[in-house]
């Protein structure tokens, strides 16, 4: 007769006591699920009374508002855009431009942010200085004044369209904006992208290659001048088959304005410069924090290794100098973000201009818009920090 | 000790939000002792501030006479300056009492916005302002022109409007505030600024040299501009509504602000109505029955205010047009009182 070891006592019940109800078990729990029971009253009570008030009230509820025709004209649209068409429209129209002056002012910010904190760390006695006095500067003023002085400082120093300043009679710049000829494409443009396309592939392929000759067999190959051949001479060459890809919209004074060509407006060139030299101040301390916390004993290995300067930082520093950097600088990725709905006080029509003030002003239903346009802001921060997140782990993963 | 405390503050929460669905407004702002006004962010003539911090103006006198009537004080007012933008959710939440703000009474702003508006102060239109050097002559030549407008008001509908309607091509850019909107077009960013016509005088003052800006003959629309108080309370829609009811029956009867103590001891008895020495008709609005004179003695008649502030008296020059007595030509009337 064989003795049946003992099963354990099962674990199941202490378990799930201790993740339900933490050390205090289930008493712990019934404290907390009556905490949630107030939570979920409280929040029921807000939306019931809301509710109600607004009835009582009679100011209208609900989101049918969205299908109504807006009514109103915007001065910049990514897509196509009329006064007929719906408040949805209008909002999609108010978030496209949001995202555009919050991309390409994250772009500059951190391209100028970094160039300032190199700067700033250069042993270039006056280098080092300006760039201090960059930093020092701009991030002492408030950006709501800074974007008021760049539009206002843009637009008192551009003529009217009239007299405005012109490039080979076909770029124009005015108190209007610049406007440029639009490139329209022709019967070519499919084969130049596809060359283009394939060239690139193809000059990828070629650094690969040649990334793995150094790393294997210390065969260092020159391949740039290949590479650059080849994105410009296969798309030349297709042009010369299928003809020009692109033919030019050249814009023409006419009235009070110019017909024809891409027009970008001066409240997006002032909020976007204002945005992304502010937001690069704060840039620039967070890298240059980020590169002096890598020690120096690296840089030194480097340069012993007969590393140029440039190579050290590009190569050894800044790669290591990142993980510092990553989460403050989406912190201010996110500032960025949220500082464009300041755009209202220039007139540059975002977000918050066209969708939670126009619209909210002409339907009275600030409840809703003032709701969406919190949970779009939120959105698009939990979006942005889950991008750098991302990025963040691959860094931190390749540096095992 | 933690859930005594919480219950607490959810009573607070439920009871301040059942006060505010039924608020009895006149009550509350006697016992408050002051009246709070919206107005605007500055516009001269209707409400603005002047340089000892003084505020004028068509719309101000609305509140003052509100306030003299309840107080016998023009002054017990907190004026509280609103962006176009804004001025509804303050009348909403309960932070204004009575919003005069040169706001244009439409159809679903009475319906939507849980407020009504309680009559017209004065009778506007949408115009064009331009500069005289771009030689225009009518609304019609400004095809691809580029308008500066104040974001949040009827202005922007009937611009779009007005374009679409006659195949014209424009570019909008709307801004915040009045001042921005003024400040770009000065500074060249637009060709055109547009709004009511009341408003392009009282902006094309404020303007370095005034003379050099024209206002278009046309006029797109029809701007009735009133005061608006909070849906669901009657009386307090009265006291807004007679109020200026009491300023036109004032200038239709002849009182002034000075014979005002002279006509009170008439005989007419259509004057001892209005005067009160017969009958208790301010009583039955929940005011005094010496409310007309107070708020006379005040702010003087419907004509006094306006001249005083847009008319021939004033910066402005506005004639009355359609603000004239409907007896004198223009449409401005005042149910009887009695």
């Amino acid at each position: 007769m064989t003795i049946e070891p003992r099963k354990p006592p099962s674990q199941f019940i202490p378990r799930l006591q201790r993740a339900l109800g933490g050390s205090a078990g289930w008493s712990g729990f019934i404290v907390q699920l009556l905490f949630v029971a107030a939570l979920a009253w409280i929040a029921y009570e807000i939306v019931a009374n809301a509710r109600a008030n607004l009835q009582a009230q009679r100011i209208t509820a609900g989101f049918g508002f969205l299908a109504n025709n807006a009514g109103f004209d915007v001065s910049q649209s990514l897509i196509p855009y009329s006064g007929s068409d719906p408040y949805t429209r209008v909002f999609l129209v108010g978030l496209l431009n949001t995202l555009l002056v919050s991309v390409i002012g994250i772009f500059f910010a951190t391209v100028l942010g970094f160039l300032v904190a190199l700067g700033r760390l250069s042993p270039n006695w006056l280098l080092s200085r300006i760039s201090g006095g960059y930093v020092e500067l701009i991030r002492n003023l408030p950006v709501l004044f800074q974007i008021l002085f760049w539009y206002l400082a843009v637009l008192a120093a551009l003529p009217n369209p009239r007299q405005s300043i012109s490039i080979l009679d076909s770029i124009f710049l005015s108190n209007r904006g610049l406007v440029v000829p639009k490139p329209v494409g022709t019967a070519g443009f499919e084969p130049f992208v596809a060359a283009l396309l394939i060239a690139i592939v193809v000059a990828i392929a070629l650094w690969r290659y040649a990334r793995r000759q150094l790393f294997l067999h210390g065969k260092m190959i020159k391949v740039w001048p290949y590479a650059l051949g080849l994105v410009i001479g296969l798309p030349l060459l297709s042009a010369l088959i299928f003809g020009a890809p692109v033919k030019f919209d050249v814009p023409v004074l006419r009235g009070f304005n110019f017909a024809g060509g891409s027009r970008i407006i001066p409240e997006f060139v002032a909020l976007t410069l204002a945005l992304s030299t502010y937001t690069a101040a704060f840039i620039a301390e967070i890298v240059r924090a980020g590169i002096l916390s890598v020690h120096k004993g690296q840089m030194e290995a480097g340069s012993s290794l007969g590393l140029q300067r440039g190579s050290v930082l590009r190569l050894i520093v800044i790669p290591q100098a990142l993980r510092v950097i990553l989460p403050p600088l989406t912190n201010q990725y996110l500032n960025l973000t949220k500082n464009s709905s300041l755009a209202v006080a220039i007139g540059y029509p975002d977000l918050v201009s066209v969708f939670a003030g126009t619209t909210l002003s002409q339907t009275g239903q600030a409840i809703e818009i003032i709701g969406i346009t919190m949970g779009v802001y939120l959105l698009i921060s939990l979006v942005t920090s889950a991008i750098m997140s991302f990025y963040g782990w691959r860094i931190s993963r390749s540096m095992g | 000790m933690k859930r005594v405390s919480l219950v607490l503050t959810l009573a607070v929460a439920a009871g301040l939000s059942a006060q505010a669905a039924s608020a009895q407004t006149l009550k509350t702002v006697k016992d408050r002792g002051m009246l709070s006004c919206g107005v605007s962010q500055g516009l001269p003539g209707f409400s603005s501030p002047d340089d000892k911090g003084n505020w004028t103006g068509l719309d101000v006198d609305i509140c003052r006479a509100i306030a003299a009537a309840v107080f016998n004080d023009p002054s017990k007012i907190k004026f509280v300056p609103l962006s176009a933008k804004d001025r509804f959710t303050a009348l909403q939440s309960g932070e204004i009492d009575v919003l005069s703000r040169n706001t244009t009474w439409t159809l679903s702003r009475d319906t939507s916005l849980g407020a009504n508006f309680t009559g017209v102060t004065y009778y506007d239109g949408q115009g064009f302002l331009v500069k005289k050097s771009l030689q225009v002559k009518s609304a019609l030549e400004l095809n691809s022109a580029s308008v500066c407008v104040q974001t949040g008001t009827t202005t922007e509908q009937n611009l779009a409007d007005y374009f679409k309607g006659n195949n014209m091509k424009y570019e909008v850019i709307a801004f915040a505030t009045a001042d921005e909107t003024v400040k770009a077009y000065e500074s060249g960013r637009c060709d055109v600024f547009t709004s009511d016509v009341s408003q392009l005088y009282a902006e094309r003052l404020k303007l370095a040299n005034p003379a050099d800006h024209v206002v278009l003959p046309e006029v797109i629309s029809k701007e009735p501009l009133g005061p608006m108080v909070r849906h669901g309370d009657d009386q307090w829609f009265d006291v807004v509504k007679w109020t200026l009811f009491a300023m036109v029956s004032a200038e239709e009867l002849g009182i002034t602000q000075k014979n005002v103590d002279e006509m009170a001891k008439s005989d007419k008895p259509e004057l001892k109505r209005v005067f009160g020495t017969d009958g208790n008709l301010g009583e039955q609005l929940g005011l005094t029955k010496d409310w007309v004179s107070r708020i006379v003695k005040a702010v003087g008649n419907y004509g006094e205010s306006f001249e005083r502030n847009v008319g021939a008296g004033s910066k402005l020059g506005i004639a009355r047009g359609l603000n004239q007595l409907w007896n004198k030509g223009g449409i401005q009337y005042s149910p009887p009182i009695r």
